[in-house]
């Protein structure tokens, strides 16, 4: 298979990802490695919103929610693992979990259940009322959060000790970002595939031109009732990892703020580029601990580089380096 | 004749006070170019819209395949063989000729919910829109981006997507509009011949080409139609000379 230009720079960019953890090892720098691993899971958070954003062109502004809710999974689950207490007892027996994979798998099921609704009702929406609807859903959810005492409400809920993977330390910072890095790897595959596939074709000419796509036999709601989903799925998979990461869950995890940086993201490495949200969030975990150790209003300069990708190079850093998207 | 493909009797649809459809029946027949003319803001593009689906008439039956389908939507229309052709839009711009016509054949197989074979290298998707493309004579552009089609090009290629759909029926709504001399001829000529595969209702204001293929002429003047009949018929029709062929030429 022939790799173009695009391709050159997407495994410059993995390989880039991939060496900082490591150069920080070999520099004795153990900081470096959490913020790879920050990098590796804002980046996996924002491949599931690029397969609703990028592919589908649903701007939904409320995919923290899906980020939160695999993050208090992670969370719920762990602490009740940790005090040996169960988390239901009626109808069924439902025990807390610290195996990482029994957790991932929770984190990705709640997500989609709840995206299920969520989008059904949203999707009827489009354009300016979409991103409002899926706003208010979020909001809904961290409201809920703040209220709710039995998980931490507004104090947020602490992971004691971090989860496990069978056969490996993930206490060691290394290997926890090689478990990132590996499940981002398999998102950007899933990404890769789907974008290619019918379901993909289907579902990017429905962003294109809905009425026209209808005209031909296709039902644009259900396509991307399916790609909202999936895209929920992966950010709560997200959510679930950032938890573990930080060891601490809180609302902010769910807040706008939150949705608003995983669009930021996709916005700076480029919308609909496979490595878009990679690219993008290496961008921003730079500016953020950079520009965050120097001025606290670093924000500011977000916000600038922001406006700066907007006016000058639309297709974010992907497209700026890449060219524009050629499809066959 | 034999029954027809398409039937629409009594239809009407209001606009507030306006009367964009009013009382409109007319039948398409298999192997029939029926033409649909009328002057601008004659309700024709609101007939259109009612009959795929996309407009819900006020009253009256639209019968396709002898089945009514008032209460499908555009989606399900499409699915039982209503090809429609666009006048200013494309199915997807930034997706080459050819995959606009492979998400057509992708359509007719049936569902969209694969989500692992890549749609280009899919000999069942890009045999049969590379045909189609062909049929219209746009296989040379094949790899061109929708958008990047001429306006002549793109009307091709939206008859290469109804082709591609297997459709019972073709609604094509100006499919010469933005053609060249050259391009209106050679597009009449392969009208002529899809009449045969399948029938044609035409919404067209060349009248040289809708003079040269329809098999009837339906007029349609505020919303109504006001005569219906062969070409002959309509040419000496003193009613669709006062509203329409005198002051447009």
């Amino acid at each position: 298979m022939e790799i173009g230009r695009e391709g050159v720079i997407n495994i410059v960019v993995a390989v880039a990802l991939l060496a900082i953890p490591f150069a920080a090892v070999v520099l004795d720098e153990t900081f470096y490695i959490t913020l790879a691993t920050r990098m590796a899971i804002l980046a996996l958070a924002a491949v599931g919103l690029n397969f609703a954003l990028g592919l589908g062109g649903l701007v939904s502004f409320g995919h923290a929610a899906f980020f939160g809710l695999g993050g208090y999974a992670a969370g719920i689950l762990a602490t009740h693992a940790f005090n040996a207490e169960p988390l239901l007892l009626w109808p069924i027996e439902i025990l807390g979990s610290n195996s990482m994979p029994v957790i991932w798998l929770t984190a990705i099921a709640i997500s989609a259940l709840v995206a299920l609704p969520i989008g059904a009702i949203s999707l009827r929406t489009t354009g300016v009322y979409f991103i409002m609807i899926t706003l208010a859903f979020a909001q809904m959810i961290y409201y809920f959060a703040i209220s709710w005492p039995a998980y931490g409400g507004e104090d947020g809920l602490s992971i004691y000790v971090r989860n496990g993977f069978p056969g490996v330390n993930t206490l060691n910072p290394l290997t926890f970002f090689l478990i990132c890095y590996t499940l981002l790897i398999v998102a950007l595959f899933l990404f890769a595939v789907f974008k290619d596939s019918r379901f993909g074709a289907a579902l990017q000419a429905a962003r294109q031109n809905e009425t026209r796509v209808a005209a031909v036999g296709i039902a644009p709601y259900r396509i991307r009732l399916a790609a909202f989903v999936i895209s929920a799925a992966i950010a709560g998979l997200a959510g679930a990892l950032f938890a573990d990461l930080n060891r601490f869950v809180s609302p902010s995890m769910l807040s706008w703020q939150m949705s608003g940086e995983l669009i930021i993201l996709i916005i700076l490495g480029g919308t609909g580029r496979l490595f878009g949200p990679v690219a993008g969030a290496m961008i921003f975990v730079l500016v953020e601990y950079f520009l965050g150790g120097i001025t606290e209003r670093w924000q500011f300069f977000l916000g600038l580089t922001l406006l700066v990708v907007v006016l000058f190079a639309r297709g974010g850093f992907i497209g700026l380096v890449a060219g524009r998207t050629r499809h066959e | 004749m034999n029954e027809p493909i398409l039937e629409i009797s009594g239809l009407s649809k209001n606009f507030g006070a306006l009367r964009a459809t009013d009382n409109v029946s007319l039948d398409l027949g298999p192997g029939e170019i029926h033409a649909l003319i009328g002057p601008n803001g004659a309700g024709k593009s609101t007939l259109i819209h009612q009959i795929a689906g996309t407009l819900k008439p006020d009253d009256g039956v639209i019968r396709f395949l002898g089945r009514e389908v008032n209460e499908a939507g555009p989606v399900a229309r499409a699915r039982m063989g209503l090809g429609r052709s666009f006048q200013v839009s494309s199915l997807a711009p930034e997706f080459s000729a050819l995959r606009n016509v492979m998400l057509a054949v992708q359509s007719r197989q049936g569902s969209s919910f694969r989500f692992f074979k890549p749609v280009m290298r899919d000999r069942s998707l890009l045999d049969p829109a590379m045909a189609a493309l062909d049929r219209v004579g746009l296989a040379a552009r094949a790899d061109v981006p929708a958008a990047e089609l001429s306006h002549g090009e793109r009307r091709q290629l939206e008859i290469a997507i109804a082709l591609a759909l297997g459709s019972k029926a073709f609604l094509l709504d100006e499919p010469m509009a933005g053609m060249g001399p050259d391009g209106s001829k050679s597009l009449t000529a392969f009208l002529s011949a899809l009449r045969d595969e399948a029938p044609i209702l035409l919404v067209e204001h060349d009248m040289d080409a809708v003079f040269a293929l329809a098999d009837r002429i339906s007029v349609l003047v505020y919303g109504r139609i006001i005569a219906s009949g062969s070409v002959d018929d309509i040419r000496n029709d003193p009613a669709v000379r006062e509203a329409y062929l005198g002051n447009a030429e």
